[in-house]
C-alpha cells in the first residue's frame, strides 16, 4: 500500500486526480477500522493531515467555514457556541479518544446513514464545499450531498474542503436514541434548528432511511402554522408539537435491523421531534439562543 | 511497502522501518517492544491501546505508524518519573482501580489526558454549565472515561482512583 502525504491542498487535489484508487484519510476512525479488518485493501492512502488549513475554521461572508479536518474536540471548544446543534451532535460521537481524532469531513466522506453530523447539518441548511483540480470548487447543499448508503455527490477526483454554516440564528437541538458509550451507533437521531428571521424550522433525521434526510412535510406544516410575526412570540399552540412529531416519524423510511424495528424508530423519532421542538421553543421564549 | 520513521516514545527517540499498513499499536508492541498499550479490540472501541499522542489521548489501533513520523508518544510506562509513580498511577494502586490489569495502562493514560482536557475547560456531554470550568463529579468522570472499557468491571474503583488522582 502506497502512502501519499501531500503538504498542500493543491498537491492533495493533484494526487487525488492522479490516483483515483487512493483512499483519503483524516482522523482515520472509519478508514482504519476497515483496514484493520480487511474490509478494504486500498492501493494507496492519501493522508490529509499534513494539509494544515483543513484543520482550521474561519468566518467568511458572515458564515462559518469549518475545515473538513477540524477534530470534533476542537470544533466543540472553538466554535460550539456558534453551531450548537452540530456541537451537541459532536459531543455524542464515539468516545473522547474518537472525538480527539474524528472530523466532520470524515463523517461526510463515510456517509453512514447513522453519522451524527448529518442531521444538524441538514437542519441548519449547511453547504459542503468540495474541490477538484480540474473542476474547481462546488458548493453542495447538505440535502443534495447524500445519495445512498455510503454514497455521496462527491466525484472521484474531488475532496471535501469544508462545511459552511451560518452561525445559529435561533435555538438548535440534537437528540439521539441509543445507549451511550463508545460502542454504540445511533438507533435514530433528530436535529432541529429554528430560523426565526425566515419564520421557518429546519429538521434533519439520521439512521432512519438509506440516507440522512429532512422532514420536508413537517417543516412545511410548521411554517404554515407559525406564519406571521405574532406566532413566533407566543407559546406553541396546543397539539402542534405532537402533530409535528407525527409528521417527522412519517418522513422516515426506516428498516428493521439489530438495533431496532422500523416501528420503534418511527415512534422514537416522533418523540424526539416533539421534545426538541418544545425545548427549542422554550429557549426562544426565554431568550436563550443557545442550548 | 516499507517506510522509515522516527518516534519519540516515553522520552526516547526510536527509528524503525514499518510496513505502511502497520498501526501505531503494532509498531509499539511488535517492533519496539513497548507492550503497555494493549490490543483489546483493534477497533477503537475498548480504549486499552490509549496513549498520549502529541499530548492528547488517542487510540493507537486506529493510527497509522507512517502517518505519525516524528510524533511524541507517552505510554503508561513513560508517565512515571523513574521510581516515582504519576499521581494517577498511585491512585489506581491505592484505590484498587484494577483486577486483571489488562485495561489499566489505557485507563491511566486516558485519565491523565482527560484531566488535562478538564483543566483546559473542555465541556463534555454531561457538563451543564458551559460557561464555567467543568466540575469533575462522578458523572463527569464516567462520561469522560466512556472510551475505556473494563471487562472485569472495576469501574467503581477506577472512578474513585481518578477522583483521587484529580486532587
Ligand atoms: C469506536 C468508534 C465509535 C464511533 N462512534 C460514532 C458515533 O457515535 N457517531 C458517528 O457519527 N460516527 C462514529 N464513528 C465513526 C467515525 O468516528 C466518524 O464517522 C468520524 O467523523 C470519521 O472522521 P475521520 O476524520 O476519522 O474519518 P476517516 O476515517 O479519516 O475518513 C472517513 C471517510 O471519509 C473519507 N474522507 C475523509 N476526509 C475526506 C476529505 N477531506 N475529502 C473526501 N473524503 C474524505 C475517507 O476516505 C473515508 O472514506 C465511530 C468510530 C469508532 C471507531
Ligand atoms: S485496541 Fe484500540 S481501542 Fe481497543
Ligand atoms: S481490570 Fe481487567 S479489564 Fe479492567
Amino acid at each position: 500500500m502506497e502512502f501519499l502525504r501531500p503538504l498542500s491542498w493543491e498537491e492533495a487535489l493533484a494526487l487525488r486526480a492522479g490516483r483515483p484508487d487512493a483512499v483519503p484519510i483524516q482522523g482515520g476512525t472509519d478508514v482504519m477500522v476497515e483496514i484493520n479488518f480487511e474490509v478494504r485493501r486500498p492501493g494507496a492512502l492519501l493522508d490529509l493531515n499534513p494539509v494544515r488549513e483543513l484543520a482550521e475554521w474561519e468566518m467568511a461572508e458572515g458564515r462559518l467555514r469549518i475545515g473538513a479536518g477540524l477534530p470534533y474536540t476542537r470544533l466543540i471548544e472553538e466554535v460550539g457556541d456558534r453551531v450548537p446543534g452540530l456541537a451537541q451532535a459532536a459531543r455524542t460521537v464515539g468516545s473522547p479518544q474518537i472525538r480527539n481524532r474524528g472530523t466532520v469531513g470524515g463523517n461526510l466522506g463515510a456517509a453512514s446513514p447513522a453519522g451524527d453530523c448529518h442531521p444538524p447539518l441538514l437542519a441548519a441548511g449547511a453547504q459542503v464545499e468540495v474541490e477538484s483540480a480540474a473542476g474547481g470548487v462546488r458548493m453542495i447543499p447538505a440535502e443534495e450531498f447524500y445519495l445512498g448508503v455510503k454514497r455521496t455527490a462527491l466525484r472521484d477526483d474531488e475532496l471535501i474542503r469544508a462545511v459552511w454554516l451560518r452561525p445559529a440564528e435561533g435555538p438548535q437541538h440534537f437528540s439521539k436514541v441509543g445507549t451511550r458509550n463508545a460502542m454504540v451507533i445511533a438507533v435514530c437521531s433528530f436535529a432541529i434548528a429554528l430560523h426565526p428571521a425566515e419564520r421557518r424550522v429546519g429538521t434533519g433525521i439520521g439512521s432512519a432511511a438509506p440516507t440522512p434526510l429532512r422532514a420536508a412535510e413537517a417543516e412545511e406544516f410548521l411554517a404554515g402554522e407559525l406564519a406571521g410575526e405574532p406566532a413566533w412570540g407566543r407559546s406553541l399552540p396546543d397539539g402542534l408539537a405532537e402533530r409535528f412529531g407525527e409528521l417527522v416519524g412519517r418522513a422516515a423510511a426506516p428498516i428493521d435491523d439489530v438495533r431496532g424495528t422500523a416501528a420503534y424508530r418511527r415512534h422514537a423519532l416522533a418523540v424526539m421531534a416533539r421534545r426538541t421542538l418544545t425545548w427549542a421553543w422554550q429557549d426562544r421564549l426565554a431568550g436563550t439562543g443557545r442550548s | 511497502m516499507d517506510a522509515s520513521i522516527r518516534l519519540r516514545v516515553d522520552g526516547q527517540w526510536r527509528t524503525l522501518d514499518v510496513d505502511t499498513r502497520t498501526t501505531l499499536l503494532d509498531a509499539l508492541r511488535e517492533r519496539l517492544g513497548v507492550t503497555s498499550p494493549k490490543k483489546g479490540c483493534d477497533h477503537g472501541q475498548c480504549g486499552s491501546c490509549t496513549v498520549l499522542l502529541d499530548g492528547r489521548r488517542a487510540v493507537t489501533c486506529l493510527a497509522l505508524a507512517v502517518a505519525h513520523d516524528g510524533a511524541e508518544i507517552v505510554t503508561a510506562e513513560g508517565l512515571a518519573d523513574g521510581e516515582d509513580l504519576h499521581p494517577v498511577q498511585r491512585a489506581f494502586l491505592e484505590q484498587d482501580g484494577l483486577q486483571c490489569g489488562y485495561c489499566t495502562p489505557g485507563q491511566v493514560c486516558s485519565a491523565v489526558g482527560m484531566l488535562e482536557e478538564v483543566k483546559a475547560g473542555w465541556p463534555s456531554q454531561v457538563t451543564e454549565d458551559l460557561a464555567g470550568p467543568p466540575e469533575l463529579d462522578d458523572e463527569e468522570i464516567r462520561e469522560r472515561m466512556s472510551g475505556n472499557l473494563c471487562r472485569c468491571g472495576a469501574y467503581p474503583n477506577i472512578v474513585a482512583a481518578i477522583r483521587q488522582g484529580a486532587r
